[in-house]
């Protein structure tokens, strides 16, 4: 049994110790914001998430060109790492963002360009999964799913453009919105704190998760070399 | 003039579920790796007791 390296260890503990702390700034240092309440609080996390859920997709982008270029598998094994754990954090972001819409909203969803593109780039790398299941030959897969992850990388920057680009009544925070935004707020000093706080903690948790889920992959190729050579 | 001002709405309770959703995501997803892991490791061992075996043969 492989030992697990002493680095990742302590990234384990950090990252634990992170989102502990980040919670108790999201829930008790940062102010209770004056118009929504307690709800608002929601938005770091929201925020955070979807941040790390975009840092993979395109990280999976970027693997899918290294492997195209080099054919090396230990590239797929990192772009399938990094679309895994981005869509669970792009998918706790939405049912945040769902949460959040409910009482400020008066709805659980609508569809607004920011929603829509959040909901389709979802659907896009769960597609993902399906193309990669689909293909028997290991080749074929990684080729596949290299290309597919860097056509889906496009909507990235969309999803992210879109409450700047479009009408719609998702707030921005940072920088100008549509004025027909609703649920927006300007961050008092120690409501920036806890947001940076936020997006510092998750990208460091997405980093501890995404060497775990590498060494999960190169171990479930062991695997598979291994069953490969029992059968000949 | 703060004191003229509505207190905010009470939205602690979607606060909380989106807390425990969220960590409830992350916790789910957290012990899939380490069950996935353990699941490897059982299968890695038994093959190369397997592939030892057939060496020795």
């Amino acid at each position: 049994m492989e030992k697990k390296p002493t680095a990742l260890l302590v990234l384990d503990i950090v990252s634990l110790i992170l989102l502990a702390a980040s919670t108790y700034f999201a829930l008790v240092f940062a102010p209770t914001e004056a118009v929504m309440g307690a709800v608002q609080r929601v938005f770091y996390f929201h925020v955070a998430t979807a941040w790390v859920g975009m840092l993979g997709f395109i990280a999976a982008g970027v693997s899918g060109i290294v492997y195209l270029r080099t054919q090396n598998t230990k590239w797929d094994i990192i772009e399938f790492a990094a679309v895994e754990i981005s869509l669970v954090f792009f998918f706790i972001a939405i049912l945040l963002g769902s949460i959040w819409a409910r009482p400020i909203w008066n709805t659980w969803w609508t569809w607004d360009p920011r929603l829509t593109t959040a909901a389709v780039t979802e659907l896009i790398y769960i597609a993902y999964f399906m193309l990669r299941q689909g293909l028997e030959d290991p080749d074929r897969r990684a080729r596949f799913g290299a290309v597919y992850t860097l056509v889906g990388a496009v909507s990235v920057p969309i999803t992210f453009m879109a409450i700047r680009l479009f009408r719609t009544i998702h707030p921005v925070v940072i920088g100008n919105g549509d004025p027909n935004a609703s649920g927006g707020f300007s961050m008092s000093g120690d409501m920036k704190v806890a947001f940076f706080f936020a997006l510092f903690a998750f990208t460091v948790i997405f980093i501890d998760l995404f060497w775990n889920r590498i060494r999960l992959g190169r171990l479930q190729e062991k695997v598979e070399q291994l069953k490969l050579n029992i059968s000949q | 003039m703060f004191f003229l001002q509505d207190p905010p709405p009470d939205t602690s309770g979607y606060m909380i579920a989106g807390y425990i959703i969220a960590f409830f995501v992350m916790g789910i997803y957290v012990a899939s790796l380490i069950i996935r892991w353990r699941n490897l490791n059982q299968d890695q061992q038994l093959l190369e007791e397997l592939e030892t075996e057939r060496h020795k043969k």
